[in-house]
């Protein structure tokens, strides 16, 4: 266990991106009173818990080598659903939950299904994805759904205290829990494991004999998952179904799994790290907020900028790795048409 | 060792893909505690056989026995259930993952339902204690040498049902420490009692390793030997198929040779190489090439012969050594570099490397020749259509029409259409990778006259070929190639099937 | 048959087809689809609409089809319309009078100009760092929303200059201006590329990138060459988009047009796995997908659900270009190829 965590090139992303979280922080913290506190720490966490889950998904499809552009669509699909069958059908939040993650992990497991069944490019099923979840916002309702509804209320407006004064909220407690499991999954069970022999070599996997196309389809389930209970949590926020919700937030799932050290070539990344990724996108979020002046969407091109930035860092790290061992190329199955 | 049962024995095996007849009535034995390698050139049907082995074809007639029991495995993995279980030569393991993991994946001992790593660990310690490796399996893959990752590989396949362990090529990226490690793993198996077939294109390490060897050829046995009963020279006649009685003449042509010879005073080289060379690649070499000359590379597959095209055409970067063209320095650092110097290339792969598809015969015949002149430069379609047609006349391509997709043509013509895209360039060399692989007699004998016909016109040729024959019959010297070094350069009387293989048989 | 062997083998025929049988649906089902009048000396009714408003989509297929036919992708070009748009609205400013900033044509150069550094930038990651197409482009996907954000400080700039209004909503003899705008680009591109040996290049990049190599052809140049033309395209694009609603909008200027250009290329005939490319055909796909959106509002489906059926039909043509589908629906019909 103990080599796991020792430094070596493995963590060096990792470690990359926590130095720069706490950089960042550190200027925040000299530049402006009152960004240095608990509260403002635990906050990062409260504001993008739905971050924080979609990118646990995102994480699993980037380490397997696909891409999901489907997410932000998929979480605004469930906000959309969550307050339909609230507040238009009064069905018992208990029962809206669950129905709400199937049909999210349903939307998953279809795209999964034609990417893997048809070898189709996961970007232009998913982009497809995008749309088709976006569209069917409308479906349910053209117009925002406000939400009433007492348990969601409730969820919405507690407070849990730690350390003293300062609380974290019930989305907090959800994004640990997803984390956690989304930490097991990847390290301790055979379909994580597979998931990395995919990104890793597809070809090895299917002739070390592990299940590779069932992994595969489960991937984009898993991430499905992941987008729905994002909306969920979302609208713990929001208090409402809106279907222009989540609008290039793949992007910003995307980002935070590449800056958390997740190869986008796939096989090289964890869990853990998309963790800092999401701490570093909303360090920047608040630095732009105490700044004052810049408008919100300057996050939006520092995150593109960060993205950009930690690609050129994978391809300098890919092409001197490359130039040590020259290693055979691994021999993908032609996929010419003809 | 004969008194025993085979472990494995196949059993008049015939296998025909659409227009090749692969093998045909093949037999193969392989026992317990022995190395047996499969010997062949080219096309002789090794790959064929072993994929039936192991499930990845299925034989059309014959059949496989394992230990007595005829077996029907339909995929690499049912062959492995079996217990006959396959090391590729490019390491099918996932570099991203842990050493022990490699081994264990897709069987990982749990415990609670979950990865018990502690476990996997030091079995993955154990397992390689039994190779002689030390390593700490915790590390990923990728951080050690193919070396060890091919003996992961094999770990990988070592467990009590394992029985028949195949090496395909597992040697020709290491290096001759890392081949001694190997060999003395795959020894220690044998002594416990594996079956291994080995697979490889080095005529040494064959004899340093190997009990018995199987040869084949054009898909036909040719003979089960066992090793120490069969020389080296004979080794390779019976590959080749032919008697060294045989060989007593020379199918070169003797003028051709005197010509070149007195031509080499008053011609400067068309292209020099001096020291050219990269590791792992190809050793070091020097080459002079005359106009009109045409350089045999000879060898057998593996040897280096590739590599040395891709080194002059600037596929691949020298990391020493320079290239002189008509006498001048050249940096030749990508194709184009080589193709404005004035170098051609036909690849030996024609499907991934050469051919268009999609693209008429006319677009892929003026494709370099409009490159070399530049996007803005358009050939007229007229012009085109003329270059492109006169190529197809005079090297004989058979197609209805200029219009027509290079997919639809044979092999021969698809080999010709490229021939013709190097020729419009009005290149100064052209180097030659295979070109006749691949495509009927008729064919291959019309593209040897072009390249006869070419060097009678000035060019200098470069011809790469598995046949001997074939480049003795179009060469003016030959540079022959073992181990992925240049080991000699035959002239005149030296030029004969049999001296080339005594030169390869003889070592270095 | 041998005309019907040789209309049908064009490629541009099974694009053409599918807008007959979209126009002849509309022809049965929606009334008044085909009447067009004559109003102060200009053309007005569905079938000028649909034209009209593919003209957007039409400019992007036009860079996009380039950037696909060398097995490529551009996701950022509905980003870039909303920078485009958001740079020559600030630069013509809100003024109520109508009295730009600066002048037209210095507005509408400096928009193409950005528009083509954004796709320069697409073509250095794509072609020198060697990202994943996808990737490379959903960053600027992104943070080009960003970029026209702060571009019109986050607001909706509303614009008052009559010339402007020319390039999205005037006529020229009777016909939309946007067309003659779209006719000269198409016919430069198709000319730069079939009258150069250009057009070669990229189909060969596209087919077969080693062999590319191999002939000698500079991949890398031509690569970054399309991404830059195809944010030229979208720089232009987002002027019309501009000029049509007189107004800028970052937030949702050009939002899902990269879909709807993608759909038009292939519908076009251009394969996603890149090689030979049809200009004239993705013209035609753009008017498939505009013609089918106008289906769908005509049938008073909110325009937000058309995004539905255009995301089905990507399914559904991806599917077709499956080898793997083909071999299985071949399975099912017997041995006959698909013709597509």
């Amino acid at each position: 266990m103990k080599a796991r965590f020792s430094i070596n090139s493995r963590n060096l992303p990792t470690l990359f991106t926590l130095g720069l979280f706490v950089i960042m922080f550190a200027v925040g913290s000299l530049s402006f009173p009152g960004f240095l506190s608990p509260q403002n720490f635990l906050n990062l966490f409260i504001d993008n818990s739905y971050l924080l889950i979609l990118g646990v998904g995102m994480t699993f499809v980037i380490i397997s080598g696909g891409i999901d552009l489907s997410v932000g669509s998929v979480l605004a699909f469930s906000t959309m659903l969550s307050s339909s069958l609230l507040e238009k059908s009064h069905w018992d939040p208990l029962l809206v939950i669950p129905v709400v993650l199937l049909a999210g992990v349903a939307l998953g497991l279809f795209m999964g299904y034609i990417i893997q069944a048809f070898d189709l490019p996961p970007f232009i099923i998913t982009l497809a994805g995008l749309y088709l979840a976006r569209g069917l916002c409308y479906v349910v309702s053209i117009d925002t759904i406000g939400i009433s509804n007492q348990f969601w209320q409730d969820a919405a407006h507690a407070q849990w205290n730690v350390i003293g004064q300062n609380f974290i909220s019930p989305s907090v407690v959800i994004g640990a829990v997803v984390v956690i499991a989304g930490v097991f999954i990847s390290r301790s069970t055979k379909f994580g494991r597979t998931v990395y022999a995919i990104g890793g070599n597809e070809q090895s996997a299917i002739l070390m004999g592990l299940p590779v196309a069932r992994t595969k389809v489960m991937i984009y389930g898993l991430s499905g998952f992941c987008s729905a209970l994002a909306g969920i949590v979302f609208t713990f926020y929001t208090l409402s179904g809106y279907a222009l919700n989540g609008k290039g937030m793949e992007m910003d799932a995307i980002a935070t799994v590449v800056i958390g050290g997740t190869l986008l070539t796939g096989g090289v990344g964890g869990v853990f790290g998309t963790v800092f990724g999401v701490l570093v996108y909303g360090t920047i979020q608040i630095l732009i907020v105490f700044q004052g002046t810049l408008n919100s969407w300057w996050t939006r091109i520092a995150i593109g900028f960060l993205v950009f930035l930690f690609c050129l860092l994978q391809r300098v790290f890919e092409s001197r790795k490359v130039g040590k061992a020259k290693k055979p190329e691994a021999k993908v199955p032609a996929k010419s048409p003809s | 060792m004969s008194d025993k049962a085979p472990i494995v024995e196949m059993r008049k095996i015939s296998k025909t893909f659409p227009g090749v007849r692969a093998l045909s009535d093949v037999d193969f034995r392989l026992y317990m505690g022995e190395v047996h390698a499969i010997m062949g050139q080219n096309g002789a049907g090794k790959s064929t056989l072993v994929k039936v082995l192991t499930g990845v074809y299925k034989q059309d007639s014959g059949e496989v026995l394992l230990e007595g029991k005829p077996i029907k495995p339909d995929s690499p993995l049912a062959a492995q259930k079996l217990g006959i279980n396959t090391v590729y030569q490019e390491v099918n393991l996932c570099l991203n993952l842990s050493v022990a993991e490699n081994i264990f994946i897709g069987k990982e001992p749990m415990k609670l339902g979950r990865i018990d790593w502690k476990t996997m660990n030091r079995k993955a310690a154990e397992v390689l204690a039994r190779l002689n490796i030390t390593v700490d399996v915790t590390r990923t893959l990728s951080s050690y040498s193919i070396a060890v990752q091919q003996m992961v590989a094999i770990a990988r396949v070592l467990d009590s049902s394992a029985k028949v362990l195949i090496l395909d090529e597992p040697t020709s990226s290491l290096d001759d420490s890392e081949v001694e490690q190997l060999f003395k793993v795959i020894r220690k198996l044998r002594d416990e009692g594996l079956a291994i077939l080995f697979i490889t294109h080095f005529l040494d390490q064959t004899y340093q390793i190997s009990d018995r060897i199987t040869i084949l050829k054009n898909g036909d046995f040719v003979g089960e030997y066992k090793t120490d009963q069969l020389p080296r020279i004979e080794l390779i006649t019976k590959m080749l198929g032919k008697e060294l009685s045989e060989f007593s003449y020379s199918t070169n042509n003797e003028d051709k040779a005197k010509a070149s010879a007195k031509a080499r005073k008053d011609i400067s080289a068309v292209l020099q190489v001096k020291n050219l060379g990269l590791e792992g690649s190809i050793e070091p070499f020097d080459l002079d090439l005359y106009q009109g000359d045409v350089l045999g590379l000879a060898g057998l597959l593996g040897s280096g012969r590739t590599e040395t095209a891709r080194l002059l055409f600037g596929i691949d970067s020298a990391d020493q050594g320079d290239i002189f063209i008509k006498g001048k320095k050249s940096s030749i650092s990508s194709p184009r570099h080589a193709m404005m110097a004035g170098i051609g290339f036909c690849s030996e792969d024609r499907k991934n490397e050469g051919i268009f598809a999609e693209l008429s015969i006319r677009e892929n015949i003026i494709l370099a020749l409009q490159a070399r002149r530049g996007v803005l430069k358009y050939i007229s379609m007229k012009k085109q259509l003329e270059i492109a047609e006169d190529l197809i006349k005079s090297l004989g391509i058979k197609t209805p029409s200029a219009a027509s997709e290079a997919k639809q043509l044979s092999g021969g013509n698809q080999q010709k259409v490229m021939l013709a895209r190097w020729l419009a360039t009005n290149p100064i060399v052209l180097i030659l990778d295979e070109p006749t692989r691949g495509i009927d007699v008729g064919a291959k004998l019309e593209i040897m006259e072009q390249i006869l016909n070419l060097s009678r016109e000035g060019l200098g040729v470069i011809f790469i070929s598995s046949e001997f024959e074939e480049v003795l019959r179009c060469s003016t010297k030959i540079s022959v190639l073992k181990d992925k070094a240049m080991i000699a350069e035959l002239n005149g009387e030296e030029m004969t099937e049999s001296g080339i293989m005594r030169t390869i048989a003889g070592g270095r | 048959m041998a005309w019907w062997k040789y209309v049908s083998s064009r490629k541009i025929f099974w694009p053409l087809v599918a807008l007959a049988v979209l126009m002849a649906f509309n022809l049965f089902f929606t009334p008044k689809f085909f009447r067009i009048e004559v109003k102060e000396g200009h053309l007005y009714g569905n079938v000028i609409d649909i034209i009209k408003n593919s003209a957007p989509i039409m400019l992007l297929a036009i860079g996009l089809t380039l950037v696909i036919a060398t097995k490529g992708i551009d996701i950022s070009v509905g980003s870039i319309v909303a920078i485009s748009a958001g740079v020559v609205a600030m630069l013509l400013g809100g003024d109520l009078l109508g009295v730009p900033k600066y002048p037209i044509w210095i507005a509408m150069g400096t928009a193409i100009l950005v528009s083509v550094l954004a796709g320069m930038w697409n073509g250095m990651l794509v072609s020198r760092i060697g990202m994943q197409p996808i990737i490379a482009t959903l960053i600027l996907s992104v943070a080009g929303r960003g970029i026209a954000m702060v571009t019109t400080n986050a607001l909706i700039v509303w614009l008052y200059i009559k010339p402007f209004r020319i390039y999205g909503q005037g006529y020229l003899l009777g016909l939309p201006f946007s067309l003659y705008i779209i006719a000269v680009l198409l016919i430069l591109t198709a000319l730069v590329t079939r009258r150069t040996a250009l057009g070669l290049f990229i189909e060969a990049v596209g087919i077969n990138p080693t062999a590319a190599r191999f002939a000698g052809i500079n991949a890398k140049n031509i690569i970054f060459g399309v991404y830059a033309f195809s944010g030229f395209c979208a720089g232009i694009s987002g002027l019309i988009v501009c000029s049509t609603v007189m107004s800028a909008d970052g937030n949702n200027a050009g939002a899902g047009y990269e879909l709807s250009a993608i759909l038009a290329v292939v519908l076009g005939g251009t394969s996603l796995n890149g090689g030979k490319f049809y200009l004239l055909g993705s013209m035609v796909g753009a008017l498939i997908v505009q013609t089918l959106t106008t289906t769908i509002y005509a049938f008073g489906v909110p325009p937000e659900i058309a995004q539905v059926v255009i995301a089905l039909v990507v399914l559904v043509i991806s599917l077709l270009q499956s080898g793997k589908f083909r071999t299985m629906i071949a399975g099912f019909f017997g041995k006959r190829e698909l013709a597509i």
